[in-house]
């Protein structure tokens, strides 16, 4: 039993060591200075460049359009759901959001390709049918369920008598929301804010199908670019001989991942943690 | 000096008049016909032992069981001058809450500063100018006895208070918006001795300036501090007076016994 | 009169207040009806989409170049066997785990890294753990690109799933119940086995379903580890084989290659020809009610399990 408690250390110790070992491979041919500064990445081309900054940019650019969209709407969401919503809604709507959550995300890639960017192209014509607006607000969309339910639970967490004290005051709900729960329960807010975008900067299918596979230095969202997770997809759908340096690069651009996501995850944890010591 | 309930009625100015009240959790009765005034810039302390209604009897005056689902109240509670029954469905709860504030047993004060824990009740009514929250604010934490211990930190955290200058805090919070009628329910029951006489010596002096209804279930702090004094039990007000004859010389059998410690 | 015009200008005052409140939980609620509203329109359009597609024959043909021909039977046998691989593994592993840091683990370092460690490999992301797989499982290993090395990809990811979710259903078992078993003279092993476990077996379930809801559509780790995309047979079934050859073994499926639904889903919505896109969403709605129906049956487990506590 303790084998198996431990396994979760030696997964992690896998994933370090299965990453680190490829991406030495791989770094053993390109320089890290051209790694993390070159902005041209073709790996596959007869002149191979290999800077990660545009695979940098597009996640980046993806994940802030997924966070525009989920942010206002799944903190309005959290709100509404802690402080006004009759006991009655809060019990139905609540298990709907995990399910809304569930719903894998292949499917939310078919939405972005086949759905939202042609809507989108009805009013933005010059909208290339792969762009990291589609993706990025479907993203969005598809997170709201996680923002709203984590802040909510971080709002619910604050005790009863915040509540009471404001409303003897003669607060309204809005001004007792705004005003000293949504502080009380900041450091719970921002850390579901923080996970968010870690799954945001891990979301792979979306982005393989609907953003484009071209990696393009660029943080204009209308344009079509790869990110990580999709550079990885695309490599390994084609068929990369093992040991190659195609092979090993998408070794290195998870690591680069894996870093981002762990830093967002130790941020997210911390400002949870904080939040529960005060409560 | 000896006053029944008519008496007081009769002899001196009243804040408010509790007629006939009955209140319901859900099914279950908590309050059964609770008749009583409460004198204007005075202190009425309800005692009893746990349990016995005193809290939910207190918490009808600024409708804080209107923030909980199937709770309801009979009968009338009028606020004078103006003749309101408070706990009408007709009258908005907000209203209520803005002329009466609360002290509650444990002190909670938000996660602000201090200077605008004091504020907040301000500022919920739109109150934006600097200079007048400035001046309401010291003289809330003056009221308070607080301000020379945090005058020069006001921007601080409230939660790095002790707990007795954060329950102080929150009797500042109560008097900023000028209640007509402070409710206190137990003030004093998470705190130690010292912060405790000084809560006491200030509800005194609060009384100059305001009504108060103080919830306590030590009977030596509403002989200290109370004019008039309520015993209630299982939801019934047993008894009503002032303070020295309820005391010393009670009119009913099961006040005595609670009094005199033989039950409770 | 003095009070009579406060009391008026007070009145005015919560008036507009409170107006701010309606249109706040106004737009509060136009949010959640645009999120829900949004995701539902979202789904009847897969439905709309996918609709001509779904009968009996898409579910017994074999994927095809030829669109109005093909069908997911590969695809779904692909992911019927991929998940038991996962849930044989992830499922003692996951319970195991979870018992020991409830009930046995020792206050330590060792165990708080242990505990970091699950709350973090919730958070990596899928397509890494598909990394993982392909650098260990697939070259290291050698298990090749196979149901096996599939399952065994999934199982990892859905073990801190299990784990949490045990842990929490065995926390609900209060002191007492223990300590009543203790005080008959009971040991830790048989507290638990007698107790521990058969009180918390709906939480445990419940988590096992989600986990394993999660399982059926991740798509990422699996394309990562080379799922193949055309696959026009099924696993061999063991025990049968041409006469004159040797029989298939029992497990020889373990080391088929194979291919699971939501990659079918992937690699229709990348063909460039319309007809496959209806293919592709035939197929999100068999992904999506297997998910749901999962998920709803969880929710509804815990809802239950929740109303039967007694404790």
């Amino acid at each position: 039993m303790f084998l198996a408690a431990f396994s979760a250390v030696a997964i992690t110790l896998a994933i370090v060591f299965i990453l680190f070992y490829e991406s030495l491979a791989f770094f053993e041919h390109v320089s890290i200075f051209e790694f993390l500064t070159s902005t041209q990445w073709s790996p596959l081309f007869e002149n191979p460049q290999y800077g990660i900054l545009p695979l940098v940019a597009g996640t980046l650019v993806t994940s802030a359009v997924a966070l525009l969209v989920a942010v206002p709407i799944g903190s309005i969401i959290a709100i509404y759901l802690s402080e006004f919503a009759p006991h009655k809604v809060r019990e139905v709507v609540k298990p709907f959001l995990e399910l809304l959550a569930s719903v894998p995300t292949v499917v939310f890639g078919y939405f972005a390709l086949m759905v939202v960017t042609p809507m989108l192209q009805t009013f933005m014509p010059e909208l290339p049918g792969f762009n990291m607006l589609g993706p990025g607000i479907v993203i969005g969309i598809m997170i709201i369920p996680y923002i709203a339910s984590l802040s909510e639970d971080a709002m619910r967490a604050v005790p009863m008598a915040m509540r009471e004290g404001s409303y003897a005051m003669g607060a309204t709900r809005f001004q007792t929301a705004v005003r000293v729960i949504s502080p009380a329960a900041i450091s719970g807010i921002i850390a579901a804010y923080i996970l968010a975008m870690s799954r945001a900067i891990g979301e792979t299918m979306v982005v393989a199908i609907a953003a484009g596979q071209q990696p393009n230095f660029t943080f204009n969202p209308t344009e079509a670019a790869a990110t990580i997770t999709a550079y990885i997809v695309q490599v390994a759908m084609g068929d990369l001989p093992h040991g190659s340096i195609g092979y090993q690069s998408i070794f290195a651009a998870g690591l680069v991942l894996f870093l981002m996501t762990l830093a967002f995850n130790i941020l997210g944890h911390m400002a949870r943690q904080r939040f529960r010591e005060v409560y | 000096m000896e006053l029944s309930e008519a008496q007081v009625k009769a002899a001196v100015p009243l804040k408010a008049e509790v007629n006939d009240l009955n209140f319901y959790y859900g099914k279950v009765q908590a309050l059964k016909s609770i008749n009583m005034p409460i004198a204007e810039k005075q202190v009425t302390a309800l005692i009893g032992p746990s349990g016995c209604g005193k809290s939910t009897f207190l918490r009808c005056f600024n409708r804080m069981h209107d923030l909980y689902p199937n709770n309801r109240y009979e009968g009338e509670i009028v606020l004078h001058p103006d003749n309101t029954n408070i706990i009408s469905r007709k009258v908005d709860p907000m209203e209520v809450r803005m002329r009466i504030s609360m002290v509650f047993q444990k002190p909670n004060p938000f996660p602000k500063s201090i200077y605008e824990n004091v504020a907040y009740g301000l500022r919920v009514r739109g109150m934006r100018n600097k200079r007048d929250l400035d001046a309401k604010v010291e003289e809330a934490l003056r009221g308070a006895a607080l301000w020379n211990e945090v005058k020069d930190r006001l921007k601080d955290m409230a939660f790095n208070l002790s707990g007795g200058q954060q329950q102080r805090l929150c009797i500042a919070r109560a008097l900023a918006i000028d209640p007509e009628l402070v409710l206190f329910d137990e003030p004093t029951s998470a705190l130690d001795p010292i912060a405790t006489a000084s809560i006491e010596e200030l509800v005194t002096e609060l009384k100059e300036k305001v009504t108060i209804l103080i919830v306590t279930h030590n009977m030596q702090q509403a002989a200290r501090v109370s004019v008039y004094t309520a015993y209630m039990y299982i939801g019934n007000l047993i008894e009503f007076g002032d303070t020295t004859s309820v005391f010393t010389n009670p009119k009913r059998k099961e006040t005595e016994d609670y009094i005199t410690g033989r039950f409770g | 009169m003095q009070e009579q015009k406060d009391i008026k200008r007070l009145r005015a005052l919560i008036k507009r207040l409170k107006f701010n409140d309606y249109v706040f939980s106004l737009v509060g609620l136009i949010c959640m009806m645009v999120a829900v509203v949004t995701l539902l329109g979202l789904f009847t359009d897969l439905l709309i989409d996918g609709m001509a597609r779904l009968n009996y024959d898409f579910f017994t043909s074999f994927p095809s170049r030829r669109a109005a021909q093909a069908g997911i039977l590969s695809a779904w046998v692909g992911s019927v066997l991929v998940l038991s691989v996962t849930a044989f593994v992830a499922v003692p592993m996951g319970v195991a785990a979870a018992i020991y840091l409830e009930e046995y683990a020792p206050k330590n370092l060792l165990t708080a890294i242990i505990e970091i460690n699950v709350s973090n490999l919730a958070g990596v992301p899928s397509i890494i753990y598909g990394l993982l797989a392909l650098g260990l499982f697939v070259y290291q290993l050698d298990l090749g690109q196979s149901i096996l090395t599939a399952g065994l990809t999934l199982a990892l990811l859905i073990l801190p799933i299990v784990i949490v979710a045990t842990r929490e259903s065995l926390r609900t078992i209060p002191r007492e119940i223990r300590e009543a078993a203790y005080a008959l003279g009971a040991t830790r092993w048989q507290v638990i086995s007698d107790h521990v476990i058969p009180y918390s077996k709906g939480g445990i379930l419940t988590g096992v379903i989600i986990g394993m809801a999660r399982a059926i559509g991740e798509t990422a780790p699996i394309i990562t580890i080379g799922a193949l995309t055309f696959i026009a047979f099924l696993p061999p079934i063991p025990f049968t084989g041409d006469p004159g050859e040797p029989a298939v073994g029992m497990f020889d499926w373990l080391f088929s290659p194979f291919t699971v639904l939501p990659i079918q889903m992937f690699n229709w919505t990348s063909r460039p020809e319309a007809a496959f896109l209806i293919n592709a969403a035939a197929t999100g709605v068999v992904i999506i009610v297997m998910t749901l129906a999962m998920n709803a049956l969880a929710i509804y487990l815990r809802y239950k399990i929740r109303k039967n506590i007694k404790w």
